[in-house]
C-alpha cells in the first residue's frame, strides 16, 4: 500500500499491509461479526434437532412412500396457500423450509450487524478518543474508510454466505443419519430438497443485495463520521423527513417509493420472475446476473456509495475527538 | 534542517483564538518542553504538527507539510496523546501485531524487550490493565519506533509519581540518542525540567518565551532573601516574588548578578516558578515597598 518509494538512508523498514491489518483490527473489535451468526445458527440448529422427529414421516410423503392423512389445517395465510397443494408437495415443500430459513436468517442477521457496525464505525473511534491512537500511525484516513467499508460490504456478506452453508451442511448430516436410522435413503430428502441449489441461489442473492445496500451501507458510515451524537436518529430522520415533506407539500410520494425501492427492491432484477410467487421454484436458471449487473440503479447506487466514503475520509481527516 | 519549522501559525475555533501568530524552530536533537495554562494553545500547536488540524501559516515538520502528508509524517513521528487513547478492547499482542503490521518502522522484538520487564501479559485486554500499564504499553509501542520525533501531549496525566519517573526516565534511557527529538507538554513542569534542552511558554496563543535551557540559566535568577534584605531585593525590580516561611524567593530576568549575591542566595528558578513569573506576573512582584 504505502510502501514507500523513496529509501531514506535506509534505516531498518520492514514491509507493511496497513489495508490488510486494519481489516483484521475491525475483526477484534468487532466481534459481533462472526458472534451473532454464530449464536443465531445455534439456536436454528437446536430447534432443527428437535424437529427432526417428523422428518422422515414428511420424506415418506413427499415421496409417494406413505399417502398422508388429511390434517385439519391450522387458521391463517401460509394455510390457506398450503392447501393448494397436494399433501405431497405440502411435504416436500415442509422439507425445503429449515434450509430456506436458515439461509434467511443468516442474511437478516448480517444485515443487522452490518446497519450498526456501519453507525458505530466512524463514530465510537471519535468518541473513545483511539482515533488518536490510530491516527499517530501512518495509516491513510482512505485506507482506514475501506478497511471498515469491507466489512458491510464484503466480510458479513461472505460470513452470511459461509454460515449458512455450514449450517445447511450440519442440518443435512443430521437429517441423513435420522433417516438412514429410518430405514430410508439419504437420498430422498436431496430429491425434494436440492440443497445445492438452495445454497448456490442464495450466495448469488447474498452477493446481489451487498451491492445493491451498497448506497446505504455508504450512507451510514457518512453519518457516523459526521454525527456528534444519535447516529441511529440522523442516519433515519432526514430521509423519512425528506419523505414527509414530498407528501405534504407536493402530495406526491415518489421519495417514499425510491426509498422503499431502495430497501426492499434488490432482487427483482437479480432473479427472474417465476410463475408460481415466492419459494415456488429452485432451479439455478432463474439467476440473472447481467440483468442485475445492467441495471442503472445499481450503477447509481454504487456511485452514491463511492461518493459517501470519499466523504467518510474528508471528514475523518477533519473531525476532532468528540 | 530543522525538524520542525512554524511561521504564523495561527487558528481559530469561532471567535476563539487559539494560536496567534506562532513562530517555531526546534533543531534536530532537541528537547523541547511546550508549557503553558490551559487553554493557553498547547494542543492545538501539537495537534497542527502532528497534522490533525489545519492551520494557517507556514508549518513543516521533517520537511513536511503535516496537514498534507499525515500518513507519510507519521512514518517518522510517534506520539502519545495521553495515556487514555488506547481502545480498551485491543490485546496486549494484537497492539504489537497491529503496529508491526502498519507502521515501517516499529521493531516488534524492542517492543517486546520493553514489556518483558513490565508485568504487562501479552493476552490481556487494555481494559484490564492499571492506568501505568496502559502507559506502559503506550511507551513500549512507540519506544519500538525509530522515529525521528516524538510528540508527547500531557503523556504522564493520572498517573502516579513513580510511574511519572519512570516514563521519563525510560524516555531518556531508550528512545533519546542525541538525533531524535522529542516535543513534550505537560502541567508536570518540574518533573520534565532537567531532561529539556528548550522551553517553549505559551499564553492565550503567544509564544512568551522560547529559549534553550541555558538561556534562560542565563538570563533568569533566583534570589532567595530574608525579611530584613526584602525591600533591597524588591528595589532591583524582581519579575515574581514569593514567600515561604520566613524567606521570600525573587525572580530577575537579565538583573546583575553581583548587586543580587550581596543580598542573599543566588540559584537557578525551577520552570514553574519562571511560568508563573512570566504568564502570570504577581501584582507583589512590582509592589514599592
Amino acid at each position: 500500500m504505502s510502501a514507500s518509494t523513496q529509501a531514506p538512508e535506509a534505516p531498518a523498514r520492514h514491509p507493511v499491509r496497513p489495508f490488510y491489518w486494519s481489516v483484521r483490527r475491525e475483526l477484534w473489535e468487532n466481534r459481533a461479526i462472526y458472534l451473532a451468526p454464530l449464536a443465531v445458527a445455534g439456536v436454528i440448529v437446536l430447534a432443527f434437532l428437535y424437529a427432526s422427529h417428523g422428518l422422515a414421516r414428511e420424506v415418506r410423503i413427499a415421496s409417494g412412500l406413505l399417502v398422508a392423512p388429511p390434517t385439519p389445517l391450522a387458521a391463517g395465510k401460509a394455510a390457506a396457500a398450503a392447501a393448494k397443494m397436494t399433501p405431497a408437495a405440502r411435504a416436500g415443500f415442509a422439507l425445503v423450509v429449515p434450509y430456506l430459513a436458515s439461509g434467511f436468517a443468516m442474511m437478516a442477521t448480517a444485515a443487522a450487524v452490518g446497519v450498526f457496525y456501519a453507525l458505530g464505525s466512524l463514530y465510537g473511534e471519535r468518541r473513545d478518543r483511539t482515533v488518536l491512537f490510530w491516527k499517530s500511525l501512518p495509516v491513510s484516513d482512505l485506507t482506514t474508510v475501506l478497511s471498515k467499508a469491507v466489512v458491510p460490504l464484503a466480510i458479513l456478506p461472505a460470513v452470511a454466505i459461509v454460515s449458512a452453508g455450514a449450517l445447511h451442511l450440519i442440518l443435512l448430516a443430521w437429517s441423513a443419519l435420522v433417516l438412514t436410522a429410518s430405514g430410508l435413503s439419504p437420498g430422498l430428502l436431496l430429491d425434494h430438497a436440492p440443497v445445492g441449489t438452495i445454497w448456490v441461489m442464495f450466495a448469488y442473492a447474498v452477493a446481489s443485495l451487498a451491492l445493491w445496500w451498497a448506497p446505504i451501507t455508504g450512507w451510514l458510515m457518512l453519518v457516523s463520521a459526521w454525527a456528534k451524537r444519535m447516529t441511529f436518529l440522523w442516519a433515519v430522520t432526514p430521509p423519512l423527513a425528506i419523505c414527509l415533506f414530498e407528501r405534504l407539500a407536493f402530495g406526491t410520494d415518489y421519495a417514499w417509493r425510491f426509498l422503499h425501492q431502495r430497501l426492499a427492491g434488490g432482487l427483482q432484477d437479480a432473479f427472474a420472475p417465476t410463475p408460481h410467487g415466492r419459494g415456488g421454484e429452485l432451479s439455478l436458471s432463474l439467476i440473472r446476473p447481467l440483468q442485475f449487473l445492467a441495471d442503472p440503479a445499481l450503477w447509481g447506487g454504487l456511485a452514491f456509495a463511492a461518493a459517501c466514503l470519499a466523504a467518510c475520509a474528508w471528514l475523518r481527516r477533519r473531525r476532532d475527538p468528540i | 534542517m530543522a525538524c520542525i519549522e512554524a511561521r504564523g501559525l495561527r487558528k481559530t475555533y469561532g471567535a476563539t483564538v487559539a494560536l496567534d501568530g506562532i513562530d517555531l524552530t526546534v533543531g534536530e536533537g532537541r528537547i523541547l518542553g511546550l508549557i503553558g495554562p490551559n487553554g493557553a494553545g498547547k494542543t492545538t500547536a501539537l495537534n497542527a504538527i502532528l497534522g490533525l488540524t489545519p492551520c494557517e501559516g507556514e508549518l513543516s515538520v521533517l520537511g513536511r507539510d503535516p496537514w498534507a502528508q499525515r500518513d507519510r509524517l507519521m512514518e517518522e513521528v510517534a506520539f502519545i496523546a495521553d495515556v487514555a487513547v488506547l481502545p480498551r478492547w485491543i490485546r496486549v499482542s494484537q497492539a504489537l501485531d497491529y503496529v508491526q503490521g502498519v507502521h515501517p518502522r516499529f521493531d516488534r522484538d524492542a517492543a517486546e524487550a520493553f514489556l518483558d520487564r513490565t508485568s504487562i501479559q501479552r493476552g490481556r485486554r487494555v481494559r484490564e490493565l492499571s492506568k501505568g500499564m496502559v502507559a506502559q504499553l503506550h511507551l513500549a509501542l512507540v519506544m519500538a519506533i525509530d522515529a525521528r520525533l516524538l510528540v508527547l501531549d500531557e503523556p504522564t496525566l493520572g498517573l502516579d509519581i513513580l510511574y511519572r519517573k519512570a516514563f521519563y526516565d525510560t524516555l531518556l534511557s531508550d528512545f533519546f540518542d542525541g538525533d531524535r527529538t522529542i516535543v513534550v507538554s505537560t502541567h508536570e513542569v518540574d518533573e520534565i525540567q532537567h531532561i529539556l534542552t528548550d522551553v517553549v511558554f505559551l499564553g492565550r496563543g503567544r509564544i512568551v518565551l522560547a529559549a534553550t535551557v541555558e538561556e534562560l540559566e542565563a538570563r533568569f535568577v533566583e534570589l532567595a532573601v530574608r525579611p530584613e534584605q526584602l525591600p533591597a531585593a524588591r528595589a532591583l525590580e524582581p519579575i515574581h516574588e514569593r514567600q515561604v516561611f520566613d524567606r521570600s524567593f525573587l525572580i530577575y530576568e537579565g538583573a546583575r548578578r553581583d548587586d543580587l549575591a550581596k543580598l542573599g542566595e543566588l540559584r537557578s528558578p525551577g520552570l514553574a516558578d519562571l511560568f508563573v513569573a512570566k504568564l502570570a506576573p504577581a501584582p507583589g512582584a512590582r509592589r514599592a515597598a
